[in-house]
């Protein structure tokens, strides 16, 4: 029975390679804390998903990660000269600029055509090549983000919400496309989503949030978490069914036998 | 001004090559991918109160006896930067603070102007600076030195254009994507601001204080309903730029109109134009 790997070649290797690493991160604004004490790193070709409810602070904790906000407290160190692949929350282009689906994918890298049809064609949409960029909807602007961000040969994509807008079969082929870059570019992935069936199908590591680091680690020990339960009960009963394929496997009995842990917890 | 009768006009009539057709052509080819990015990242007033100071620039140059380009150039980034830091009230809106510093900016060259000449005298030092030169340019007036000036500051706006292009672009696209994926966006703004104040100072020499704005942001939005890329958005608008400079002129010539309003008036003219061809489109 082949067994998916599910811990990266660095990791294994004892020793993971980081490619970001907080530390101590807190935020307060006004008499708020927004974050409090979050330690957080993201391994060489490991991917890691921020889940929580909203207002957990999910996409503020991406937004200190990624230099845009200055903590309280805390420090963010990046490996030197670290190859960014960004999906923002939203990005509504601007109608005054004009620029096409191909041009659009090509910002940030210097691709050449045929990597970016190639790109496009990778995400389902080489059709809308020639279709000005704030004509595309939602969903389709998600896709072409992610073409983008994948033409820049990342050596961490960061993703925040990549499939918002996006339908059930286009999220499972974008997380697909997501999985593939990791797999084959052997980039990192920093994913932040409030969708937890897809997403911890599709990821090594899961960290829940909750203005703290509630609980992490493998979407499996994760989900059997007292807080995490707490935070998503009625959640937990769907997510087996979606993840049915990856997260476990049957021994010969027919048994469920579970993965083996992330050598971490 | 006038050279003559209207039946003279012929389109044989050639403009003869001079400092001040060089010069205008220089300027309307920078101005158009400047003019593009003032469109795209939505900086027209900025654009604008930036260019009002060019009559404080010209007073301060005579004031400290620098040459005057120079004094335009340096009012114009000085403003830049007031305005930048000036946006980080949240109590006035943008506009309004816009609209302050351009209307006192161009207030305050005037009085300024008006105590250098003393009342009503008009200073010589080269180069005539009345009023109206100032404010809406003369092509004609311009000397071998200014067309230097124009090319240096031009050609050196262009370079600099054509470097931080992709820049630029990025952050028009997403400004916290171009941060986060390495764009050293502080950079860019200051660097795209001063070739701004640079633009401003040689354009003025051609179309003035007033009209610079214009040859900036009318060919650039002509260009805009004709592309599909930013780079032809350019492309067209400098070819709309240099088309717009050679009508005014030739108007200027063949029927004594004032050289830097005309060149205005054939960009408006083709922008004009444009919304035709989008009509069409929408028709066919």
């Amino acid at each position: 029975m082949p067994v998916l790997p599910r811990v990266t070649l660095a990791m294994q290797s004892g020793i993971p390679q980081l490619v970001l690493r907080a530390e101590n991160l807190s935020l307060i604004l006004g008499s708020k804390h927004i974050l409090s004490g979050v330690d957080l790193a993201v391994a060489s070709g490991e991917s890691v998903t921020l889940v929580g409810p909203n207002g957990a602070g999910k996409t503020i904790l991406l937004r200190v990660l990624m230099g845009l906000v200055v903590p309280t407290f805390g420090v963010v160190t990046r490996r030197p000269g670290l190859r960014v692949g960004y999906l923002p929350q939203t990005l509504v282009p601007d109608p005054i600029l004009p620029m096409d689906v191909r041009r659009f994918v090509g910002i940030g890298s210097d691709a050449s055509q045929s990597r970016r049809s190639e790109a496009l064609n990778d995400v389902g949409i080489e059709n809308l090549s020639r279709r000005p960029v704030h004509e595309l909807s939602g969903g389709e602007m998600r896709r072409a983000m992610l073409a983008r961000a994948l033409l820049r040969d990342p050596e961490i994509l960061v993703l925040d919400e990549p499939v918002q807008g996006v339908d059930f079969a286009g999220q499972m082929e974008l997380y697909e496309r997501i999985a593939k870059a990791k797999a084959d570019q052997g980039c990192a992935v920093l994913m932040v989503s409030h969708d937890l069936n897809l997403v911890m199908a599709a990821t090594d590591r899961v960290i829940c949030l909750n203005h703290h680091v509630c609980c992490q680690g493998t979407p499996e020990s994760v989900r059997g978490h007292a807080e995490y339960q707490a935070l998503f009960g009625n959640d937990v009963e769907s997510l087996a069914v979606y993840t049915h394929h990856h997260d476990h496997v049957h021994g010969t009995s027919g048994k469920v036998v579970p993965f083996e842990p992330d050598p971490r917890d | 001004m006038s050279t003559g009768p209207l039946v003279k006009w012929s389109p044989l009539n050639r403009i003869p090559v001079t400092e001040g057709l060089i010069g205008g052509l220089v300027v309307a080819l920078v101005a158009a991918p400047m003019g593009c990015f003032i469109l795209w990242r939505r900086m027209v007033f900025f654009g604008a109160a930036v260019s009002h100071s060019g009559l404080l620039g010209v007073a301060l140059g005579l004031a400290l006896g620098i040459n005057v380009t120079a004094g335009v150039v340096l009012t114009a980034a000085a403003v830049a930067v007031i305005l930048v830091i000036m946006r980080g009230d949240k109590r006035l809106e943008d506009d309004a603070i816009l609209g302050v510093v351009a209307h006192g900016a161009l207030a305050l060259g005037l009085v300024a102007l008006t105590l250098l000449e003393g009342p009503g005298g008009a200073v010589h030092s080269g180069h005539d600076h009345d009023l109206e030169t100032l404010l809406f340019g003369d092509i004609a007036s311009i000397t071998r030195t200014d067309l230097v000036w124009i090319i240096g500051g031009g050609g050196a706006g262009l370079v600099v254009m054509a470097a931080i292009w992709k820049s630029l672009l990025a952050m028009t696209v997403h400004e916290e994507m171009a941060i986060v994926e390495g764009v050293p966006v502080p950079v860019i703004s200051i660097v795209f601001m001063l070739t701004m104040a640079v633009v401003v100072g040689v354009g003025m020499m051609v179309v003035g204080t007033l009209l610079i704005v214009s040859l900036l942001i009318i060919p650039a939005a002509a260009a805009r309903r004709l592309t599909t890329g930013p780079e032809a958005m350019a492309a067209i608008a400098a070819v709309i730029g240099i088309a717009s400079v050679l009508g005014g002129l030739q108007a200027h010539i063949t029927w004594g109109f004032p050289a830097g309003p005309s060149v205005v008036v054939v960009a408006v003219l083709v922008f004009g134009l444009t919304f035709g061809v989008r009509v069409r489109r929408n028709l066919s």
